[in-house]
């Protein structure tokens, strides 16, 4: 798994010297993606919290609704939303088209560049924080707020100093998410052409000859990346997660909003509308012209039978690998099976198209029988994608206490058995909620399937990319909507899942 | 008829802690013996040593005479015919009742006749088609225990099996597993921290520390005669007088004891009373006062401090009332034969020497 990464860091040390480094371009590039990062992950944290709180803990109207609609932009690729973000609001856009025809507008505000990636970036990724504090709300013990009551202090100061302090590694977490998600977003920037690493390391790779200045640039990426997860690990604890038996928790009673309700739900509302409303509204409105002008529609279903079979392998191949590594992690802790684990979080952090890079670099090198394979393609997913389908099978497996084995073998079982009749049917629902994952993100993935993908091999994704990159935008429409519905299956049973 | 189980010289580590050293044990087939010990001091790497979840790095292991764990022999846990109960169940969430209790039963044949069998032994039978978390805390722990008793296991091993129930459930849940353990005539390792509870269960009672076993016996001798201060302290509670020998005996501040075998004038030593040993009279030009009391229900707990400012608790009943502040004179009961040991007479862990018997005077005026 480190392999490909190794070798990309040898090369790009070959090439790399401390003036590559200092080059004005590099630095401002990085300026650029630090930036990006730091608004995207202080915006969704800013606009996730509230969404979250609203949702678990108080009466805001159809509850259950917003709280499905605030995950859904999940399925939503980041170079649909910004080829969304294109139609609607560029300068020949739908919204200037609009605006045009009643009140004669000819110009309106520039959306390209960072406005346009933060808005992108920051829509589609903020469920990222709402997941895991949505999730620290519902754990959280109401005695805690109430002796606070008790203590003398208001709603509003209890929320601040109790509540919100608790909520913190969970916003630390989500927050983590987003800013590696922004980081390694290739989509979204490359379409409101906005100058990050990973655009600048395509361009390169795609434009000149000499790969060593692409490795280059993937190496401070992962540099990048690196800083970013250790800022996470400082702030989390090491916490044990098997089951308590003792300890129901009672049902929290709702804060009542009041008049506050309208702005809450008006809150909401525009979340929803800007993420999900818009996009499969305008995506609905360009196919249904594509199918009236006649598009062909013969390559949208080769393509969306490509995805299928890719993310369902995908989904299949990480799975399989995660129990194994999850089954030494939990049950068999030590310094080898720590490293073990920490390797297959490697994928975690490192963007789509560092790792695609590394295998070219591996597979055109040393392994030539695999380059431009599908083989190469969903090793590039299992990297990738691995640390999704481990993080599920392992919290499942935590859950599944080893005195349930050691007391199965005790009633004359053996290990293999007691993996068969009780392991394995306790991690099933875990593993089935990893391979969801992994499914949607490999549907969604973009800068690997491009550059290791099999020459000829059209995915939804790739064939919205060739599209949109030629403003070709009827085309793109379609595959755009199909991928997003078949994104929806893998999440709607996640949520379904989480309700139980 | 061999031993339910025999331990000898069984050795176990943890990263340089010694969790069981050098232990050995024998459990007579249809006793039930209650290992107690503060937490760390290797009562339940004892049971896991016996279950087969952890291998001793020293000396051997043998269930009803058939060699399970040796320098050269290892029998898995699924071989050994020892059950085992988890303290919080270790209930299997995905199986029903029945399917729990037949998880142990391998051959089909009789499977459902042993099951209900052992359902209503534990009073569980019109609840088979729940799932376990559909089940009370104490039918949980009944069902954990019908669970490991349906393969009929030479031995049943029990880990702090009560400790997750609420007190009140607690009692009723224990009389009702020893009264299964009884009637099945099973033999049974528990352990606890809880001393109540290993007076209550055991025939025998093993009390652990620092993983050594450093007393085995019957509950009424764990408790009087204590083989050192550690046991003394842990079994209940029990302060210490010092004395010190002279022509008349071990001579202390509240009464003189005598011993069987005459011990060195001069000699110094501790006398271990229990609050039962102590008694206590109204006495208004006593040298003694009351400090505390703690109601108890059945009985009033006193402290009183000595002249020398040592305090003692003594045990009442309810026709005794006394204030904080009052007067009293203190003495030994008469008629009871109590623990002391020698000081400087190294042994124990606990710096004293091996305990011996010190009896209370007879007849005689009890004033102190």
């Amino acid at each position: 798994m480190a392999l490909p990464l190794v070798y990309l860091m040898l090369r790009a040390v070959n090439a790399g010297s401390l003036d590559l480094l200092l080059r004005p371009a590099v630095v401002e590039t990085l300026g650029r993606t630090l930036l990006l990062i730091t608004s995207v992950t202080t915006a969704s944290i800013v606009i996730a919290v509230p969404i979250a709180w609203l949702t678990v803990r108080t009466d805001l109207p159809f509850r259950k609704f917003w709280s499905v609609v605030t995950v859904l932009p999940l399925v939503v690729p980041t170079y649909v939303g910004g080829f969304i973000i294109v139609v609607a609001l560029g300068p020949r856009g739908m919204l200037q088209g609009l605006l045009e025809s009643l009140f004669g507008v000819e110009r309106i505000p520039d959306f390209y560049g960072f406005p346009g990636a933060m808005l992108t970036l920051t829509i589609l990724s903020f469920p990222y924080v709402v997941f895991p504090v949505r999730a620290a709300l519902w754990r959280l013990d109401p005695a805690l707020e109430e002796t606070s009551h008790g203590l003398g202090f208001s709603a509003r100061a209890t929320f601040f100093r109790i509540t919100l302090p608790l909520l913190r590694p969970a916003i630390l977490a989500g927050g983590l998410l987003v800013a590696l998600y922004t980081l390694s977003d290739f989509g979204a920037v490359s379409l409101l052409q906005y100058e990050t690493f990973t655009w600048s390391i395509f361009i390169q790779y795609e434009s000149s000859l000499d790969r060593s200045l692409a490795a280059f640039l993937s190496l401070i990426l992962v540099v990048v990346a690196l800083g970013i997860v250790s800022l996470e690990v400082v702030s989390r604890g090491k916490s044990k997660y098997y089951r308590s038996t003792n300890g129901t928790v009672r049902p929290v009673s709702l804060v009542r909003l009041g008049p506050w309700r309208w702005p809450a739900l008006a809150l909401c509302a525009a979340v929803g509308i800007l993420a999900l409303a818009l996009p499969l509204g305008i995506l609905s409105y360009w196919t249904m012209r594509g199918v009236l002008a006649g598009e062909p529609l013969l390559l949208l279903w080769s393509a969306a039978k490509n995805s299928l079979l890719i993310s369902g392998l995908a989904a299949l191949v990480s799975v399989a690998a995660a129990l194994p590594i999850a089954i030494l992690a939990t049950r068999h802790p030590g310094w080898l099976t720590s490293v073990l684990e920490r390797m297959a979080y490697i994928g975690f952090a490192l963007p789509g198209v560092v790792i695609a890079l590394a295998l070219v670099f591996f597979g055109a090198n040393y392994a030539t029988p695999l380059y431009q394979t599908h083989v190469l393609l969903v090793l590039a997913y299992l990297v990738l994608f691995l640390p999704a389908g481990l993080g599920a099978t392992r919290t499942s497996l935590l859950q599944v206490s080893p005195e349930m084995e050691e007391a199965a073998r005790n009633l004359g079982s053996g290990p293999l058995r007691v993996f068969a009749s009780i392991t394995a049917p306790l991690v099933r629902p875990g593993m089935l909620a990893g391979a969801a994952l992994v499914f949607l993100l490999t549907m969604k993935e973009l800068p690997a399937t491009l550059i290791l993908g099999p020459i000829g091999f059209e995915t939804l994704a790739t064939s919205i990319w060739s599209a949109t990159s030629e403003a070709f935008f009827a085309q793109a429409a379609a595959p755009a909507l199909l991928l997003i519905l078949g994104a929806s299956v893998p999440l709607g049973f996640l949520i379904l899942r989480g309700h139980r | 008829m061999p031993a339910a189980v025999q331990c000898a010289g069984v050795s176990k580590g943890f990263g340089g802690v010694q969790a069981v050293d050098n232990l050995d044990l024998e459990i007579e087939a249809g006793q039930i013996l209650v290992l107690l010990g503060p937490s760390g001091c290797g009562k339940t790497t004892t049971l896991r040593l016996i279950a087969g979840f952890e291998q001793p790095a020293a000396g051997s292991i043998s269930v009803n005479g058939n060699l399970v764990a040796a320098p050269n022999v290892w029998v898995p846990p699924e071989r050994r015919k020892v059950g085992m109960v988890f303290q919080d169940g270790a209930l299997f969430p995905h199986l029903t009742v029945e399917q729990n209790v037949g998880y142990g039963l391998h051959q089909r044949d009789g499977r459902r006749e042993r099951v209900m069998d052992v359902l209503r032994l534990v009073g569980m039978e019109s609840l088979s088609a729940r799932m376990p978390h559909e089940l009370s805390g104490g039918q949980q722990q009944r069902l954990a225990l019908a669970r490991a008793l349906a393969p009929k296991p030479d031995v049943l091993l029990l880990d702090e099996p009560f400790s997750n129930l609420d007190p009140r459930l607690r009692d009723q849940v224990r009389g009702d597993v020893l009264d299964i353990l009884q009637s099945s005539n099973a033999t049974a390792v528990f352990v606890t921290h809880d001393q109540e509870e290993a007076l209550l269960l055991g025939d025998t009672v093993g009390v652990m520390q620092y993983g050594k076993l450093v007393q085995l016996g019957p509950p009424e001798e764990v408790f009087h005669r204590p083989a050192s201060h550690f046991v003394a302290e842990f079994i209940g509670i029990a302060d210490f007088v010092p004395g010190h020998v002279d022509d008349t005996g071990l001579v202390t501040e509240i009464g003189v004891l005598t011993t069987e075998d005459r011990l060195p004038t001069g000699v110094d030593a501790e006398v271990m009373l229990r609050p039962s040993d102590v008694a206590i009279y109204p006495f208004v030009q006593g040298e003694s006062e009351v400090v505390d009391r703690a109601f108890k229900g059945t009985h009033y707990l006193y402290s009183i401090a000595l002249p020398s400012g040592l305090v003692l608790h003594s045990l009442q009943d309810h026709s005794a009332y006394y204030r904080k502040g009052d007067r009293v004179s203190v003495s030994l009961e008469r008629n009871r034969t109590v623990t002391a040991f020698l000081r400087g007479h190294g042994g124990t862990p606990d710096g004293l020497g091996a305990p011996l018997l010190a009896h209370t005077e007879t007849s005689g005026p009890n004033w102190g």
